[in-house]
């Protein structure tokens, strides 16, 4: 068992499996508990780096570029240029009333929905409705399978993203030209500055 | 060997990382963050099952999950801007309007 475990560290899939894991699930712990919106943002891109290498390792290498572009290039800009909006210095004041009960709930209600999707799995059952051919790169064989099968899909996904990000401009850009931040006086000044020149 | 059960185990912690962080928190941007976490631990089984079983569906899942996890953040960052204009603070406690 433990011979087991030194083999598949030595090996470099599962050197990079094991130190990816641990580095995630610190990272993902530090997003989840710390105080500092600054702080989980930086450690939850970082952690999604690192799971983007988990793509590489698994060989679906055209999701793990997605995974680098669409999450750590656009959504955490995002979350970056949202944060401009609130003060993410400030350290956020939670009210917990009860941390071990939660985390005995979160842990065991994870529990139940893994054992609910993954018990009646018929491993051997499984056929591969689109399988990957051989000599054909991972994003040769995805955009067949996903221009083919997929294509309905996939133009729904393209209008849902134009409706969202209509919504989203609409939702972000009603009152633009009222301040967020508490203290107007800090305008005034810049408006009267602009007013002596 | 990483089998298959290692990358559903580590895809299972880190689920049931984003489910803590979505029941303790009481910050909505945090909030956020934890479902985010949450998407990606899902992401990571997929594709292991996907390579695993040599099947490109789970791929094609994964990439789906991916969009609309941009659109959730896109319509979701409206709001929150929306929220905090309109209360000054994103924290559940405070938006609760509703006493039951």
């Amino acid at each position: 068992m433990f011979e087991n475990f030194i083999a598949s560290v030595m090996t470099i899939e599962g050197f990079a499996f094991y130190l990816f894991s641990i580095l995630t699930i610190g990272l993902f712990s530090v997003t989840v508990l710390s105080k500092n919106i600054l702080y989980a943002m930086t450690a939850l891109a970082s952690g999604m780096v690192l799971i983007s290498g988990f793509f590489f390792i698994l060989g679906a290498d055209f999701l793990g570029v997605v995974q680098l572009v669409v999450y750590v290039g656009a959504v955490m800009a995002l979350y970056a240029f949202a944060m401009m909006f609130f003060d993410a210095t400030k350290d956020i004041k939670e009210k917990n009333t009860n941390n071990a009960l939660v985390f005995v709930l979160g842990g065991l209600s994870a529990l139940v929905l893994v054992l609910m999707f993954a018990g009646p799995i018929h491993s051997d059952a499984i056929v591969a409705l689109y399988p990957m051919h051989e000599g054909v790169g991972n994003a040769q064989d995805v955009g067949m399978v996903l221009f083919t099968k997929y294509l309905v899909p996939f133009e729904v996904a393209a209008v849902m993203l134009l409706v969202a990000m209509i919504a989203g401009i609409i939702l972000a850009g009603k009152k633009m030209e009222d301040s967020l931040t508490e203290d107007l006086s800090s305008d005034d000044e810049i408006l009267t500055i602009k007013d002596d020149k | 060997m990483i089998g298959l059960s290692h990358y559903l185990i580590i895809s299972a912690i880190l689920f049931s990382i984003g489910l803590v962080g979505v029941l303790r928190r009481r910050n909505l941007l945090m909030l956020f963050f934890a479902t985010e976490v949450m998407l990606n631990a899902v992401n990571i089984a997929f594709a292991a099952i996907s390579h695993y079983y040599n099947d490109l569906t789970g791929q094609m899942f994964a990439f789906f999950i991916i969009a609309i996890a941009a659109s959730e953040v896109a319509v979701g960052l409206g709001i929150l801007i929306v929220l905090y204009k309109k209360h000054g603070s994103l924290d559940l406690d405070d938006l609760a309007s509703m006493r039951g």
